[in-house]
């Protein structure tokens, strides 16, 4: 479905970000993409949505194809209308507007009008919190609330994929189980296409079919989710586990860290 | 107590105009940042359209005003093509500069294709003023007061409900968010650019039809900007509100004050109001706060 081949993104003409980023999202799964900050990942889901001209960012290389179609280069609204819709990092609901009109605002690129009162319901189905707080203002939500719309605006579009960056981001974690629960939910009920930028690595393979994992611009480590919960890196570098499954001391991270330093 | 009433009247209508204006201003301000300083230009070109056409091509004058109207969305449009466009991704004071520019142009077009001499519309509305018990208020007061007050109940409208206008919210808001949503804001800037344009010419008809149309009315852009910093520069609601009560300032300052200092009161009182009023609320009566959860 979403092919990207050896993509190089380079902001402000001079900082590298993505070297050869390669990437397959196959159509009705839910890949994760992993990695440790300023690894690129948001560049990854900007370069997918066409955000980065916006941002200085421009592509020195590589491709990006939605269904065998080019769409590297495309307008943000375009590649909106194509299907692709990206949930941003830290949410960014309107805060001035009520919950309601986020959600209508959301199903800005339709044509079909008669239809967006029943997704409005749909999306309610799915959030029955944002029923009750259909005219609040949205910039006075909790930030779990917000995440919920933040979703729910996506679904309003129908998208037929959907890039998440970060829904985890600055939630309890009851709150990110809910929320990834409902993910998994709306790529079962809808076969929406997922694709989820993560640093809670345990939550996004738990819901995940595939996952990447990626370093300094490129993918480093990938495979079907039970592989790489397998792998010894995996374990130890993104879900803090030891040889044993027993959680490492922090004695021994220092120790690890003291260790990396002195080589580089 | 009749000379009261006759400057609240007075004062309405005054201030209905200010907040057509206004609400232009906020438009742009709300969707770009930008404070435009062509804002009374754009008022200026509105009223002397409309004027040639009824003058000189004796156009019946709802049909001019019609025409008028077409004829500053267009000029939006451009504003927005030529003078916004090449801005985007520029700090916004080098925008605000452009804006600066022009209104110069266009006053210095406006006055070489009208010259600068007070010219007034041709008696549209009936001469007979109307009475009200003991009130003495002539026709064009009342029209005026009606047609701006219905233009601004329908913008309301708009925007609040009109998924356009939904919209155009939003993009105000977050235009990062609007543009990963696929709403194309250079569309709502236009948009934007067109209705600030529209807006300020009907202004500028009513006017010409009170006072007559000279370059100066074009400093009515001016007068606004105590107008939007009093309602909250990004506030629809507080740009109609703000509008009334600085009209109304003028006149009571104008009818009462002037008298007493031998003058000038009526310029100045609306700052005075206005320093106040920022005292206590630094975002204007109805600014929008800056959300900050806790």
């Amino acid at each position: 479905m979403l092919v990207l081949n050896n993509v190089e993104v380079v902001y402000d003409h001079v900082i590298l970000v993505l070297k050869g980023m390669s990437l397959v999202v196959p159509e009705g799964k839910v890949v994760a993409l992993l990695g440790s900050n300023g690894a690129g990942k948001t560049t990854t889901l900007k370069a997918i949505s066409g955000l980065l001209k916006s941002e200085n960012g421009e592509f020195t290389d590589g491709y990006i194809e939605f269904y065998g179609e080019r769409i590297s280069g495309m307008e943000a609204e375009t590649i909106v209308r194509k299907g692709i819709f990206q949930v941003m990092e830290g949410r960014r609901v309107f805060e001035h507007l009520t919950v309601e009109e986020n959600l209508i605002a959301g199903a800005y690129t339709r044509r079909d009008r008669p239809n967006i009162r029943k997704d409005i319901d749909g999306v309610y189905e799915y959030f029955p919190r944002l029923r009750q707080l259909k005219s609040r203002t949205a910039g006075y939500l909790s930030g779990g609330e917000q995440q919920m719309l933040a979703i729910g605006r996506a679904l309003m579009a129908r998208p037929k994929l959907m890039l998440l960056d970060e829904p985890s981001l600055g939630l309890a974690p009851l709150l990110v189980r809910e929320i990834f629960r409902i993910i998994k939910q709306i790529n079962e009920d809808q076969g929406t296409t997922i694709l989820v930028v993560e640093q809670n690595a345990n939550i996004a393979l738990s819901i995940a079919d595939y996952g990447y994992i990626m370093e300094n611009g490129r993918i480093v480590l990938d495979g079907e989710v039970d592989k790489l919960i397998d792998n010894e890196d995996v374990r130890e570098f993104y879900l803090g586990m030891g040889d044993l499954g027993t959680r490492k001391s922090y004695r021994d991270v220092k120790h690890y860290k003291r260790r990396k330093r002195w080589l580089s | 107590m009749d000379f009261f009433l006759q400057l609240v009247i007075t004062g309405l209508v005054v201030g209905s105009v200010y907040a057509l204006v206004a609400l232009g201003f906020v438009l742009i301000y709300k969707s770009s940042d930008v404070i435009n300083f062509a804002q009374g230009e754009f008022l200026l070109v509105g009223a002397y359209i409309a004027l040639t056409m009824v003058m000189l091509y004796n156009v019946p004058f709802l049909a001019a005003v019609a025409l008028t109207l077409g004829f500053c969305v267009l000029l939006g449009l451009l504003v927005e093509r030529l003078v916004l466009r090449p801005f985007i991704g520029e700090p916004v004071i080098s925008v605000i500069m452009a804006t600066i520019g022009l209104s110069l142009l266009m006053r210095g077009l406006v006055q070489m294709i009208w010259g600068t001499d007070t010219r007034t519309f041709p008696g549209i509305f009936s001469d007979t003023p109307i009475r009200m018990g003991e009130l003495v208020v002539s026709s064009v007061y009342l029209w005026s007061l009606a047609l701006a007050i219905l233009l601004l109940v329908v913008f309301n409208l708009f925007f609040k409900y009109s998924s356009t206008g939904i919209v155009m919210r939003a993009a105000a808001d977050d235009q990062m968010a609007a543009l990963s949503m696929g709403i194309s804001v250079k569309r709502i800037v236009a948009i934007t650019w067109a209705i600030a344009a529209v807006v300020a010419a009907v202004g500028g008809i009513l006017l010409g039809n009170i006072n007559g149309i000279n370059p100066t009315l074009a400093y009515i852009g001016l007068l606004v900007l105590p107008v939007v910093i009093l309602g909250g520069l990004d506030s629809i609601p507080g740009a109609i509100v703000g509008g009334f009560t600085i009209g109304l300032l003028e006149a009571l300052a104008g009818g009462y004050l002037d008298p007493i200092f031998g003058g000038g009161v009526k310029e100045v009182a609306p700052f005075v109001v206005l320093v106040i009023v920022l005292m206590i609320r630094p975002y204007g009566l109805f600014g929008k706060e800056i959300i900050e959860r806790v």
